[in-house]
């Protein structure tokens, strides 16, 4: 059982406004960061009120979700972007899937004295699945900027136009992983 | 011409694709020859691999001793947008240096001195190998680890904090400062030319800052003299600390912050785009052995770190239609500092320099910033 009081010691509480950037307009948000000072292993709690709307994106969602779902072979792909930060049209999203999954990753994984950056997707598969949703196994690249450490990092992420998004799987790699 | 700027990295690379260190070193060599007048060419020092460092010199002739403008780039291997605003700078510079008057009229007293690409080995590296490479390629423990960060390796309270002894680490500070072949050559030509320089600027991405000294600390190295302004009228001047009750003494680090922020409103007039404006210490992260920071502890009055666009979307990463609107904006911006610069100390155009006038230029806009401030 977890004294009270002892919780209040070991956290600590930051309260954030910011803008977010939607497609062609900014939302204003909210949000409560609480660092469990006492034990690194967990992840900050963070609660968060949107004020107003996201646009919606189910057009471009069933896009994708059709183009992937009428693939012959499973999707692979490799350094996206590439060196020169091209991204192809058809991997735009398979890199945007990766950096909202990589934001749980990060999530999970912060610290007061961390701050981490989506950098790369090494490589990506696409993982059969029988159901309705889409599987990738994703290498990716995080930046960590006060180690300045590039950091492979392995994720199962789950998808489906109405469900969203999952991280069912993660681990961080060690750092030549991903040669 | 504009078609030797293909503005893919690096700057000079053609559809064929040349190997970047050919076609940094061939863009240095057709700058001096189509400039020859202005630009000269001249040996810095060799890397770890050998390969030869040159800086490129644009200087007005003139029978002026003229005081000196320092730029670098590529101290990080990965961060590409830095070589690439190095070559639009000078491009921009020779382009415009008859046209621009704000150009001519710096040119007549400054001279700049523009470093390319300093960590070529990593650089190159970068290109065929990691994409993510940050530090140089020295060998350490048989060859069974690489790299030093150059930025973690000068004579700024090294070794001190946000640095690791370990070579696996990306900020390993090396055996001891200035131990690297890069840090050395750059090193000793800024000391043996510092009473010339006025400004020190070294350009990094990512994170869209202008930055001041110091890494580990707000304030100048207790036993470091103090670099001041002068309220009323002298120039800028080093005292030793806690020495003098000069009531008009303004501690440079104020003065820098002050053109820093000019320079950031300049920057965020072309595009919007916002940097930040402080000491290392309190926006980003504790470091040691910064270039910038030694390049202030050894005198030079105005030392600036410039962190590029963007903020992390893409990181070091930045997709080829951001070069140049990220190049145009960062050149307001260290164009400013040059302004400002070239003002202070050499007011009233093209004037030989006395304490008289410069005291009084500097009396008024010192003034001025109190007042509004």
């Amino acid at each position: 059982m977890q004294n009270d009081s002892f919780n209040k010691i070991n956290v600590l509480h930051y309260h954030l406004e910011l803008v977010l950037e939607d497609i062609d307009s900014t939302v204003n948000c909210t949000a409560e960061v609480l660092y469990h000072l006492g034990n690194k292993n967990i992840a900050p709690d963070v609660q968060f009120t949107i004020e107003g709307e996201l646009k919606n994106t189910d057009e471009a969602d069933n896009i994708f979700y059709s183009q992937i779902k009428s693939l012959e072979k499973e999707l692979v792909a490799e350094n996206i972007p590439d060196s020169h930060g091209h991204v192809s049209p058809e991997m735009e999203p398979i890199r945007l899937l990766a950096w909202v999954a990589s934001g749980y990753v990060m999530w999970q994984n912060s610290t007061e004295n961390t701050k981490f950056q989506f950098a790369q997707i090494k490589h990506v598969k696409q993982v059969k699945r029988s159901d309705e949703y889409l599987e990738f196994d994703y290498m990716i690249l995080l930046h960590e900027m006060v180690s300045q450490e590039i950091i492979p990092w392995q994720m199962t992420v789950l998808w489906h136009p109405q469900h969203g998004v999952q991280v069912t799987q993660d681990s961080r790699q060690p750092k030549h992983a991903s040669e | 011409s504009s078609c030797v700027f293909c503005l893919s990295y690096p700057l000079g690379m053609t559809a064929a694709g040349l190997r970047c260190r050919k076609s940094i070193y061939q863009w240095m060599t057709q700058i001096q020859k189509s400039n020859s007048k202005l630009v000269t060419q001249h040996y810095l020092g060799k890397t770890i691999e050998n390969r030869t460092m040159y800086y490129l010199q644009i200087s007005q002739p003139s029978d002026k001793t003229k005081k000196i403008i320092w730029m670098d780039c590529g101290i990080h291997a990965r961060e590409w947008i830095s070589p690439a605003f190095c070559q639009w700078f000078v491009k921009e510079i020779l382009q415009n240096y008859k046209s621009d008057p704000r150009i001519s009229r710096f040119l007549k007293n400054l001279d700049l001195y523009i470093l390319p690409v300093l960590n070529i080995d990593g650089y190159i590296y970068s290109w065929e190998k990691d994409r993510l490479w940050r530090k140089n390629r020295s060998p350490h423990m048989n060859g069974t680890c690489y790299g030093t960060d150059l930025n973690r390796n000068f004579n700024s309270s090294w070794g001190s904090i946000g640095v690791s002894y370990n070579c696996s680490s990306e900020i390993f500070c090396g055996s001891g400062p200035e131990s690297e072949p890069e840090t050395r050559a750059m090193a000793q030509f800024i000391e043996r030319k510092k009473s010339d320089i006025l400004c020190y600027l070294t350009i990094h991405s990512y994170g869209q800052y202008i930055l001041t000294p110091y890494g580990s600390t707000t304030k100048p190295p207790s036993n470091s003299e103090e670099l001041v302004g002068d309220k009323n009228f002298g120039p800028l001047k080093i005292i030793a600390k806690g020495t003098g009750t000069d009531d008009n003494a303004v501690p440079i680090l104020d003065l820098q912050m002050h053109v820093a922020k000019k320079a950031s409103a300049a920057l965020m007039g072309k595009y919007g785009t916002r940097y930040e404006v402080g000491s290392t210490s309190l926006i980003l992260y504790s470091n040691s052995g910064s270039s910038r920071d030694w390049a202030h502890m050894i005198g030079i009055p105005f030392s600036y770190t410039f962190e590029l666009r963007d903020k992390g979307s893409h990181g070091f990463v930045l997709p080829p239609d951001q070069i140049q609107p990220t190049c145009e904006e960062t050149m307001l911006a260290v164009t400013t500092i040059i302004d400002y610069i070239d003002q202070k100390y050499f007011p009233g155009g093209a004037v030989m320099l006395t304490s008289g006038s410069l005291g009084l230029s500097l009396c008024l806009s010192v003034v001025l910033t109190w007042t509004v401030s």
